[in-house]
């Protein structure tokens, strides 16, 4: 039964008046030891940069745990003092967002499996009626993506637009992470 | 094979299988991402199929609290400056719920909205409407133990926006949602009844079903309505509810 659940409805171009926070960015603080800052760009079908776009993520903590009643293993506090594990930013007038985070651990799916170590990402904006979901896996984690039952369910030749780029020189520090909308290289996007 | 199929590879001996929930899948609820009358989703809204993901631990967890403390003046608009707004005060509450219509309690609740001339305090807003120097027009609440969320503000204005010609939105406040879980995230839009401006609205009209867009009417509550003060207006939400425990035997 599907009866009265509320329908989605966009974002609208002013959500800076509520949905910003000082501290969003910041899953961890800032200058936590072991910290990396997934940054990127949100992109339209014309390449061009959505200046009016918030950016959300979500992650288990450094061992693959979650402070969440729902989490059948229990809700385990993470050892890293401030950590949320969510995630919010809006982008700037290029249209670029900056998290600042710890590598999440690896999850147990129900049948047995494992889940590569991940964040769950909703962009928001005007034009866009409901959330888009998508994933952000890191690039350094090549025998574990390639066991990720996601990934597995993605056509190979889009699957690396869920995948973070480390630029030359980040040394681990830093991920880069682009979410277009449209185009060729349209951004893999699930059905939560 | 997709996560759904995933083998069954028989896991780490001793380790108890993991039993999750998992949340409806609404159809025809929300409004499809292309809704060409709604001009910007041309260019915004994603073409490529959706690539349908499992209700997993990142999915059925989620942030159960506010950044930083709520407090009772975040849900009263219509305070912290030298004056009051210009308009309507009125008192809108209601609850959150989910589709089994359990109250989710504890969660938060944030809410923007333009001022009563419709224009919104916002740099981007070309609206020759008055800005209000008492009103900024954003607020936020936690709900309680019953799921309760419970604003003071004005009744927003209709504003003109760029879609098309002699494009007007029907006078709304935004809701943002979180639910327990990342699956219940929501985004939406409260209208006021009776609106002569929804026949026109794309936005609104992007909701497919006519039952579903009523679904984001609110309605006017006369118990709510304190007399020589304000109207009193109530809307529910309801956020999808859970399919039911999924055990998977191994």
């Amino acid at each position: 039964m599907h009866a009265g659940i509320t329908p989605s409805q966009t974002v609208g171009p002013y959500l800076s008046l509520a949905l910003p926070w000082p501290e969003g960015p910041y899953v961890v603080p800032e200058g936590t030891a072991g910290a990396i800052a997934i940054t990127g760009r949100i992109l339209d079908g014309n390449n061009q940069p959505l200046p009016d776009a918030l950016v959300e993520t979500w992650q288990a903590d450094e061992n693959g745990r979650f402070n969440h009643r729902d989490d059948p293993r229990g809700a385990a506090e993470s050892g890293i003092a401030g950590f949320r594990g969510f995630g919010r930013c809006a982008t700037d007038s290029q249209g670029r967002y900056r998290i600042v985070t710890v590598r999440p651990g690896c999850l147990p799916t129900p049948s047995g499996g494992a889940e590569a170590p991940h964040l769950d990402v909703n962009v928001f904006a005007r034009g866009l009626l409901n959330r888009v979901v998508t994933r952000l896996y890191f690039p350094d984690e090549a025998a574990a993506n390639a066991a990720d039952p996601v990934l597995a369910g993605v056509d190979p030749e889009r699957r690396d637009t869920l995948i973070a780029v480390a630029p030359p020189g980040s040394d681990g520090g830093e991920f880069r992470f682009d979410i277009r909308l449209q185009g060729g290289r349209e951004t893999v996007f699930f059905d939560v | 094979m997709t996560a759904d199929q995933e083998a069954r590879p028989g896991g780490e001996r001793g380790v108890p299988p993991l039993e999750l929930p998992s949340y409806v899948r609404p159809e025809g609820v929300h409004p499809p991402m292309h809704s060409p009358e709604y001009r910007s989703t041309q260019i915004r809204a994603p073409k490529q199929k959706l690539v349908r993901l499992p209700n997993w631990l990142t999915e059925i967890t989620g942030p159960r609290y506010a950044p930083s403390p709520v407090t009772e003046a975040d849900a009263d608009l219509t305070i912290g400056h030298p004056g009051e707004p210009l308009g309507e005060r009125i008192i809108l509450t209601g609850r959150v719920l989910d589709s089994d219509g359990r109250p989710i309690p504890d969660t938060l609740v944030e809410i923007w909205q333009a001022n009563a001339s419709g224009r919104y305090h916002h740099q981007v807003d070309d609206h020759p409407a008055p800005l209000d120097p008492n009103f900024d027009g954003g607020g936020r609440c936690m709900t309680d133990s019953q799921g309760r969320y419970r604003f003071i503000t004005i009744k927003p204005g209709a504003y003109p926006w760029g879609n098309h010609l002699n494009a007007w939105r029907p006078a709304h406040i935004h809701f943002s949602l979180f639910g327990q879980a990342f699956a219940q995230r929501l985004v939406t839009q409260m209208y006021f009844p009776g609106d002569p401006l929804f026949r026109y609205d794309p936005i609104f009209n992007s909701i497919p079903d006519a039952k579903a867009r009523e679904r984001l009417i609110c309605s006017l509550d006369m118990e709510l309505t304190k007399p020589d003060w304000a109207l009193g207006y109530s809307w529910d939400i309801v956020l999808r509810g859970r399919n039911g425990t999924v055990f998977e035997e191994r």
